[in-house]
């Protein structure tokens, strides 16, 4: 078990220097750090405010070896920037100078706040509406059922939000409409409509998806060895079935991590909650690249550790990997 | 890029993005699975009308694509055949005979059947316009990531070894940034514009189509006819497009279409997020995050906010039904 | 005990309806062995699951006819009594002891299960799983029970599916051609072990296979099933010794037989057969 989770770390560290090298090349090969320098400064950019900007970052380094004789090789912008990130230091704020540390800590606890509830509730709902599913098996509901969810998972994130918003805050007037408080027990009463609004927009895809599952899983040959042995219809499905898909289940779930991401960010935006996402549309309208350049570095490092995770509950759960 | 801007270069490319569908429908009719798919497909009550749903989102869409000429430049045909309806000052409601405005309800010039937005255009015709937008989204897109994922799939299955290693450690590596970042960290990049966000997605969107199709490609090399087309002395490159190719196409079909239904989505949302669709071009998602204030107006403004939700709902809708239908038929036995 | 009546089954509906088992008649006694051979798509493995109501409905449609266990129509049963049929009074042993068997679960998990539902008066479940995992020559079997499926081999897999079978005393056990999977040494092993049980708990089974091979001092009747038809029926050695139809006397000849050589293989010409 440890030798896996060794092997699978040292999987992972090409990819992170994959992530940083895409990073890199997009913005400071692709755009070039003096154009990025002009559109952060943006009209009050005068050619030495440029240059100032550029060197107060070290953005004005040699792109990615320092072949300028009497300065060491490594002072690069490549160089440093690998170094900075390997070391968790995320620097500053393009528009505000505020350490990004700073910034993407203080979003943490709100995003996990609104994702990690919506995540529990939508999964364990999806299941328990795929079990039903397969569980009543008839031809009519079946089409309805999958017309549904195919329906349910068609209509965008966004109108989900607004719509959602519109009926639940302004015409029934059950939940406050915007805003956030960490503090106390006030947090649930400002996370509860985004978080249903969460779980509804995912139900669609995640119970198609779950009742294929489950349904595979009714077709294996030992499903009908449990059958033969008289084990009722709800005992298989929720023993032998359940038990099965929720191991193959573990391998799907990661895959609903930038779906989550991608929706806690339009959440957070429009219900107003300081969070990582809220952090992000924001810096996409200054535009602060630092930020942007930082979130991408850090969602994949959280999705590599997902992937991580899913392997780990994968390995434990499946006797087959865990007993070798 | 000026030259972009050409009546005749736009209209040469709509051509032959036509050309190019027409060429792959020629190409399937002679494909003994693509007949039994479609004998499948014909029977399909469901699939048949989300066919003709996407057909006429193609119609409307291609209407907006042709360019013409005109006094001020150019104007498409689309904008030339509502050129009758005429253009209010402000918001109306949906058949309204009055404008919305409770201090000075002035008469209006015309109906709407889907009344106006803010600034007096037709709602009908601006959800109508904004079909293009998704149209060659989903069409750019499609030719940037179903070749590349496709040859590099077809060729980390055929060659395996350090080419299979190299494919799935670039495409381990894409996956790894959750897309929603990458799209909008390349969008920031690129700037707002119909190309910028294809090409965004291409980058994005090339890993599932590779996976797929190495995943097949990779069963499909196990089977004796490739080891009879090796035997015979053929070519590499003969076995990858003359021999490989066909037997996964049907799996591109489908995840073109279904993959189409998510571009579409994806640019609804890069629009609202504001890194898609420059100012000036309609679409859906600008439409829907210009009208979402609307909603706490009095009088309510309802009708953008649901005319542009229910277009790109119904395209949406009916490209994933059919892209079912279209797995049923190719793969009757899996269906649910 | 059991007895058929006219029994047919029918896949699918409308257009694509396709007839597996048309109108068979068969019986089974207390205690008695009874081979049901046929080639596959024959209709022998759909009488098997048949018997129990076991075919996924849909696709399957029992038509006509009736199946008798014990003067009670199997078809007219509620799910509370057709759940005690199964695995109580008729068990199963199937092909593919790989995939038969729950890989999430235990050795003991599986088989006890199968004794909690049909016989709660057992008290010490754990001591009942070693008890039929020993009867069907499982060495060591306290340690054994523990196991998950895949850490045993094809024969061991076999061999538990079959201690499970028994584990629930039913009078009737279908044997849905439980050798066919397996390396032919362990396959000889199995079916002595089968010979041995049925000898020692008198049970009456129904053995469903394609191989005339492996009938020969088990089964006490033949049924050859053709095309969901039963073509010949008749004593083990009466079928063996002189059999009558075209179909079955082409299936004898598939056997290989030591000592024997064959120009050729022997195919079964269906053009002939109609």
């Amino acid at each position: 078990m440890l030798a896996y989770l060794i092997r699978r770390l040292f999987f992972f560290v090409p990819i992170v220097f994959g992530v940083m090298l895409l990073t890199f090349v997009l913005f400071f090969v692709v755009q070039s750090p003096e154009a990025t320098a002009r559109r952060v400064l943006g009209q009050k950019a005068t050619p030495k405010s440029v240059e100032n900007w550029l060197h107060n970052r070290g953005y004005d380094k040699p792109l990615l070896i320092n072949t300028t004789p009497g300065q060491p090789w490594h002072d690069s912008l490549f160089v440093t920037q690998l170094g900075r990130l390997v070391t968790f230091d995320l620097g500053t704020s393009d528009v505000s100078g505020r350490p990004l540390r700073e910034i993407f800590a203080q979003g943490a606890l709100p995003s996990l706040l609104l994702t990690v509830p919506a995540f529990l509730v939508s999964l364990a709902v999806s299941v328990a509406l795929a079990l039903y599913l397969v569980f009543i098996r008839n031809a009519a509901v079946d089409f309805m059922a999958t017309f549904l969810c195919v329906a349910l998972m068609s209509v965008p994130v966004m109108v989900y939000v607004i719509f959602g918003q519109f009926v639940v805050a302004q015409v029934l007037n059950y939940f406050p409409a915007f805003g956030f408080e960490a503090s106390g027990w006030s947090a649930p009463k400002f996370l509860l409509l985004p978080v249903a609004l969460m779980v509804v927009s995912g139900l669609g895809a995640d119970v198609r998806l779950f009742r294929a599952l489950f349904l595979e899983e009714m077709g294996q040959d030992y499903i009908r060895t449990a059958r033969a042995k008289g084990v009722s219809k709800a005992r298989v499905l929720l023993s032998h079935v359940f038990k099965n898909g929720l191991i193959n289940l573990i391998t799907l779930v990661v895959a609903s991590l930038p779906f989550l991401i991608m929706g806690s960010l339009l959440l957070e935006n429009f219900f107003g909650i300081p969070g990582l996402g809220n952090v992000l549309v924001t810096a996409i309208q200054a535009p602060d690249f630092a930020v942007v350049q930082a979130s991408v570095f850090l969602g994949s490092l959280m999705y590599l550790g997902g992937l991580l995770l899913t392997d780990l509950c994968y390995a434990w759960a499946d006797p087959r990997i865990r007993l070798g | 890029m000026k030259w972009l801007d050409q009546i005749w270069v736009q209209n040469l490319c709509l051509l032959a993005g036509y050309g190019l569908l027409a060429r792959l429908v020629v190409w399937g009719l002679r494909s003994e699975r693509w007949q039994t798919a479609w004998k499948h497909l014909r029977r399909d009550k469901l699939g048949l009308v989300s066919l003709c749903v996407i057909g006429l989102y193609l119609v409307v869409g291609t209407l907006e694509s042709i360019v013409l000429p005109s006094a001020s430049g150019s104007v498409t045909l689309l904008q030339r055949l509502t050129a009758g309806i005429p253009q209010e000052k402000s918001y109306s409601a949906p058949l309204a005979t009055t404008a919305l405005s409770v201090a000075d309800p002035k008469p209006l010039l015309g109906r709407h059947v889907l009344g106006t937005d803010a600034l007096g255009r037709d709602t009908l015709v601006q959800t109508l316009r904004a079909t293009r937008s998704a149209l060659w989204i989903g069409g750019l897109t499609s030719l940037i990531y179903i070749p590349l994922g496709v040859l590099l799939g077809l060729m980390a299955g055929y060659y395996r070894r350090w080419v299979d290693d190299a494919v799935q450690y670039v495409y381990s590596t894409v996956a790894a940034v959750p897309e929603i970042l990458m799209l909008v960290a390349i969008l920031m990049v690129l700037g707002k514009g119909l190309g910028s966000m294809a090409i965004a997605l291409g980058i994005t969107g090339w890993v599932g189509m590779a996976r797929l199709i190495r995943g097949e490609t990779l069963r499909q090399v196990e089977r004796p006819y490739i080891a009879a087309a090796k035997a015979l002395g053929q070519s590499d490159w003969r076995i990858l497009t003359r021999h490989l190719l066909p037997n996964v196409m049907h799996l591109v079909l489908i995840k073109f279409v279904l993959g189409f239904s998510g571009l579409v989505l994806a640019e609804a949302v890069l629009s609202y997020l504001g890194v898609g669709a420059p100012v000036g071009t309609a679409s859906w998602g600008t439409m829907i995050d210009a009208s979402r204030s609307e909603l706490s107006r009095e009088p309510l403004v309802w009708w953008n906010l649901t005319a542009s939700s229910c277009a790109l709902f119904l395209m949406v809708l009916a490209l994933n039904l059919f892209g079912d239908s279209l797995q049923r038929a190719f793969d009757p036995k899996r269906g649910a | 005990m059991l007895s058929l009546r006219n029994l047919t089954i029918d896949f699918g509906t409308g257009q694509d309806r396709v007839q597996a088992v048309k109108g068979i008649n068969l019986s089974i006694g207390a205690g008695e062995t009874v081979a049901l051979v046929g080639e596959s798509g024959s209709g022998k493995s759909v009488t098997g699951m048949a018997l129990t109501r076991l075919l996924p409905e849909p696709p399957a449609v029992y038509a006509k006819g009736e199946i008798l266990f014990e003067g009670q129509d199997v078809l007219k049963m509620g799910t509370e009594e057709l759940r005690k049929l199964r695995g109580g009074k008729i068990a199963y042993v199937f092909q593919e002891p790989s995939t038969s068997l729950n890989p999430v679960f235990t050795i003991r998990n599986q088989i006890a299960e199968a004794i909690r539902l049909h016989r709660p008066e057992v008290n010490d479940i754990d001591s009942e799983v070693v008890h039929y995992l020993d009867m069907v020559g499982i060495v060591d079997p306290a340690k054994r029970i523990s196991d998950y499926p895949h850490q045993l081999s094809g024969g061991m897999q076999q061999r538990v599916m079959i201690a499970m079978a028994l584990a629930c005393q039913p009078q009737l056990l279908v044997a849905d051609e439980p050798t066919t999977a397996l390396d032919v040494t362990v396959q000889a092993q199995i079916l002595d072990q089968m010979r041995e049980l049925k000898k020692r708990l008198k049970m009456a089974m129904l053995l469903i296979t394609h191989n005339f091979g492996i009938i020969g001092g088990i089964a006490d009747r033949v049924v050859v099933m053709f095309r969901g038809d039963i073509v010949e029926e008749g004593t083990t050695e009466e079928v063996l010794r002189n059999p009558q139809h075209a179909y079955t006397k082409a299936l004898i000849g598939c056997i290989p037989q030591l000592g024997q050589r064959r120009k050729r293989l022997v195919t079964i010409d269906h053009s002939i057969l109609g």
